[in-house]
């Protein structure tokens, strides 16, 4: 197949935003032009909300999903390619836009693909029944005698034909999504499966992409917003003549939501470091270091039963022979840690706002930028615009808020950018995990109970939208909770153990403001389950695979697992391996398993460690993943995010933790929260499984579930020392080394 | 108010600044107009504002823009582009080796620090050399197979 990357820049795949433009282009999203789309249908059953065919026989498909640099931009062509029967290189993408697109829902949880790629696909299947109907119409033939070639329906005898273009083009479908509508034979897939290369990556790779943070528009201003130096404190008084040797910068406040503008971007940053201000109270935050015992302790909101099968009475009543085990596994306060801090421009004149985001949910946030403005939501148009990863919710949605209440009282356009110990700061965190696992074993090795108690900061029901920080500190109500994702999938174990008892344990309270980041829970919760059934495993004194596909019934899950363990070269042993106590470096090796939310993508992971005994460091020396989302769009775009995935969590699991005082976050910079650096990176071997006729099951987060477990089975096999609390730090590893409470 | 020239991918460039010590970075993205360094940290931590200075990779978000007046400034524009990509951008594009890209440019521009040094570094000076980059999505695999495969001429 030819295809040219030429090909995709000339229709449209890099952005033209910039000073230099009209206002009305650098207003026109990404695409120029996209503004003469404004009126078309949006609702999410017609074909015209997602796609229009042009009179030059190009195609624009509109996504209310958006890509963060997952691949979905040249995914969803792909979809369209293969089903509407255009060249993918002829399809541009308007993305995320509320006044564009159709609102499909956030981009998260993996679905971008799994749902809102197949809401697409029939949507071009549908398009393309349109079009055989009109060239039935048109060339006098009936709908059997066609078929449809390249933007062309033509008669099957080759006799005759019309182009899309002339059959509809710059005209309306007119027609619902019909759900029904046939799709492609996978057999005959052209460009579904194919590892066609991205549109962004030239432009990102050569500087010229656009982002969120390099819009600019005429009149705009640059603006910092000044936090609290503790959590919910009250601004007292702000000195403005501490900035009055900053050129042209402005203190704005409402209430206790302080920023300062300039022109010029350099006289903000100087201005906020510069402002005095007094601020006073504020709500303390909890005790960082008994996190874990207060979580424990705390009220229950709810008990919420996740499995419940058989009888677990042996876990308290053990009879002869048998074995209990008990574990306890915690997982700290993360941040999303976007490499760029979060951004936000936002132009709002009248009775009007723009607002221009990287959030992952423009859609729903619209309607929430809305209220804090006291506008109509049919008066608010949210842009996507690219920004950092962001991996759930970042401070994207924060930073637009500041903007709009920024733009709204100058009356002028403003661009916010946090800064770095803004987002370390003030990101919503991903929540801490608690989990209380017990096992009964019997004679055999066999679990005869499994018990899972979750301790987990619950979501609030119906909440709209997480609260703004700007809001709260300029006191426009809004509606309070948090949201944490869907935290409680995976803490029961994927074997078919008899007698099996797991059950959640809500609670009200998290340390910070929490949002769902990647794999909403499902890491922590993989991570004590899956090192839990290692823990029986070795007290069983089983082979830790043997001991997992015994009772592992799904054969799909049995495929990874086995194809990881043919790719290691594993060999059946129970753990740890035996080893010389006083060698320098421990080496070992480590497996799990998810089948993520248990019925969802399939994925193994293999992990071979080195750790240093003295230091305590463990070196990853090599990952193998075996990875079965069902049916792949793009191959290669699936392997990028399995090694975003793999490396993401282990990131997570050996170095991060968010900690706080009293009165704030103090992790704010890439020093106090270290991530993963490229000496640490280890070799990482995928086998993706295509399955060209099951539903795609979501690539986004499934591999990053059972990272820190196989880490942690690895760690054990290598010294015999079980790690439950992340992250594994070296100080850490080598007190569990010594003995010591880890 | 200050004028100041600098000379950026090998064109004199002059800019007016209230304060001379304005780090590079903000004078490259909002008075040049080159929006591919990007600002990560301002801490130095990060390596997304990196550019080459006389040929070493440099932050330029504390580089203050007083102090290369008489300097070479390379921005990731100025190695190549979309239609003409760099040798080392190439190879970032063959193995479609960035996610959301933001940390990207940094990375392709100390790239080119450590091939003009060191022209076939091994896969441990490539992880060495990019060090103090972070990225966040986890492209490293994919940009560390890049460096080398730009090493050995783009194969
Ligand atoms: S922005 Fe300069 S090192 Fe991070
Ligand atoms: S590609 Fe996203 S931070 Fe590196």
């Amino acid at each position: 197949m030819t295809f040219s990357r030429r090909d995709f820049l000339k229709a449209g795949g890099v952005l033209v935003v910039g000073a230099s433009l009209a206002p009305s282009l650098a207003r026109a999203q990404t695409i120029p032009n996209a503004d003469r789309f404004l009126g078309k249908p949006l609702e999410a059953d017609r074909v015209d909300a997602f796609l229009a065919i042009h009179a030059d026989g190009s195609v624009t498909l509109f996504s209310g999903k958006v890509d963060m640099g997952t691949g979905g931009r040249i995914a969803m062509r792909q979809i369209v390619a293969e089903e509407l029967d255009v060249r993918p290189e002829r399809i541009t993408m308007i993305e995320g836009d509320t006044a564009l697109t159709p609102d499909q829902g956030s981009t998260a949880g993996s679905y971008g693909i799994a749902r809102g790629g197949s809401q697409l696909r029939q949507a071009a299947a549908t398009g393309r029944q349109a079009l055989l109907a009109l060239g039935a119409a048109r060339l006098g033939r009936g709908v059997e005698d066609l078929e449809t070639a390249d933007g062309v329906v033509r008669t099957k005898d080759g006799g005759a034909s019309a182009s899309y273009a002339d059959l509809i083009g710059d005209k309306a479908f007119g027609v619902a999504l019909d759900p029904k509508a046939p799709l492609r034979d996978p057999q005959r897939f052209r460009f579904i499966g194919k590892s066609l290369p991205r549109p962004d990556v030239p432009a990102k790779v050569t500087g010229r992409h656009k982002y969120l943070h390099d819009l600019t528009l005429p009149g705009m201003l640059h603006a910092r917003v000044i936090r609290p130096p503790a959590h919910g404190a009250t601004l007292k008084a702000v000195d403005e003549s501490s900035i009055a040797s900053v050129a042209g910068a402005k203190v704005v406040r409402i209430e206790s939501f302080l920023a300062v503008v300039a022109e010029r971007e350099w006289n903000a940053v100087r201005a906020a470091r510069q402002l005095r201000a007094e601020w006073t109270g504020g709500t303390p935050l909890g005790d960082h270091a008994t996190l874990f015992d207060s979580m424990r302790a705390s009220t229950i909101v709810r008990e919420q039963p996740i499995t419940r099968r058989g009888d677990v009475s042996a876990l308290d009543s053990p009879g002869p022979g048998v074995r209990t085990l008990s574990s306890t596994y915690r997982w700290p306060v993360h941040s999303h840690g976007s490499i760029g801090p979060s951004c936000g421009v936002a132009d709002v004149s009248g009775d009007r706002a723009t607002i221009w985001s990287s959030s992952q949910g423009t859609h729903r946030y619209r309607a929430a930028f809305a209220r804090v403005l006291g506008l109509a939501p049919e008066r608010v148009r949210v842009i996507y615009l690219d920004g950092a990863g962001s991996y759930g919710q970042n401070g994207a949605e924060d930073a637009a808020c500041d903007a709009a209440l920024l733009s709204k009282a100058l009356g002028r356009p403003v661009r916010v950018q946090w800064s770095r110990q803004d987002e370390h700061g003030w990101d919503p965190k991903g929540p801490p995990q608690l989990l209380s696992l017990r096992a009964a074993v019997d004679e055999r090795g066999e679990v005869a109970a499994w018990e899972t108690r979750a301790w987990l900061p619950v979501s609030t029901a119906n909440l709209p939208h997480l609260p703004f920080l700007a809001a709260d500190a300029a006191r426009i109500p809004q509606a309070q909770g948090r949201a944490t994702g869907l935290i409680y999938q995976n803490i029961d174990p994927p074997y078919q153990y008899p007698n099996v008892d797991a059950v959640v344990r809500w609670i009200p309270d998290a340390p910070l403001r929490t949002s769902p980041i990647r794999a909403p829970g499902k890491i922590a919760n993989s991570f004590a389950v899956e090192s839990f059934v290692d823990e029986i495993a070795a007290l069983a004194g089983a082979d830790a695979l043997a001991f997992r596909l015994k009772h592992l019934t799904n054969p799909r899950g049995v495929e990874v697992l086995r194809k990881v363990a043919a790719r290691m070269g594993w060999q059946a042993r129970p753990s740890p391996k035996p080893a010389d106590p006083n060698a320098a470096i421990a080496s070992g090796r480590g497996i799990a398993y998810v089948h993520y939310k248990h019925d969802e993508t399939l994925v193994a992971m293999g992990m071979e460690v080195e750790v240093e005994r003295a230091s305590g460091r463990i070196r990853v020396t090599r990952v193998v993943c075996a990875h079965d989302c069902g049916l792949m769009i793009n191959p290669d775009c699936v392997q990028a995010q399995v090694e975003g995935n793999v490396l993401q969590t282990l990131s997570r699991a050996l170095h991060e933790e968010i900690v706080y005082d009293r009165e704030r976050v103090t992790t704010v910079d890439w020093q106090a929260y270290p991530i993963l650096t490229f000496p640490e990176v280890p070799p990482i071997e995928v086998e993706l499984i295509q399955r060209l006729d099951a539903p795609p099951l979501g690539a986004g987060e499934a591999a990053s579930a059972p990272v820190a477990a196989a880490l942690s089975n690895a760690v054990f096999d290598a010294t015999g020392v079980r790690l439950r609390t992340v992250p594994f730090r070296p100080e850490r590893v080598r007190a569990a080394l010594a003995g010591r409470p880890a | 108010m200050a004028t100041l020239k600098i000379t950026v991918n090998a064109t004199a460039r002059t800019v007016e600044l209230d304060d001379p010590e304005t780090p590079l970075l903000y004078v490259l993205r909002n008075d040049l107009g080159l929006t591919g360094t990007h600002f990560g940290c301002g801490l130095s931590q990060c390596g997304a504002c990196t550019v080459l200075i006389d040929g070493r990779a440099t932050r330029s978000c504390v580089t203050p823009t007083s102090s290369v007046q008489t300097r070479a400034v390379t921005t990731i524009e100025g190695l190549g582009s979309p239609e003409r990509p760099d040798p080392i951008q190439a190879a970032f594009i063959a193995e479609q080796a960035a996610q959301c890209g933001y940390c990207t440019s940094g990375m392709v521009v100390a790239a080119r620090a450590l091939l003009q040094q060191n022209r076939r570094p091994n896969e441990a000076q490539v992880r060495e050399a990019l060090a103090g980059n972070l990225c966040r999505c986890g492209s490293h695999a994919r940009v560390i197979r890049a460096v080398l495969r730009a090493a050995a001429g783009g194969r």
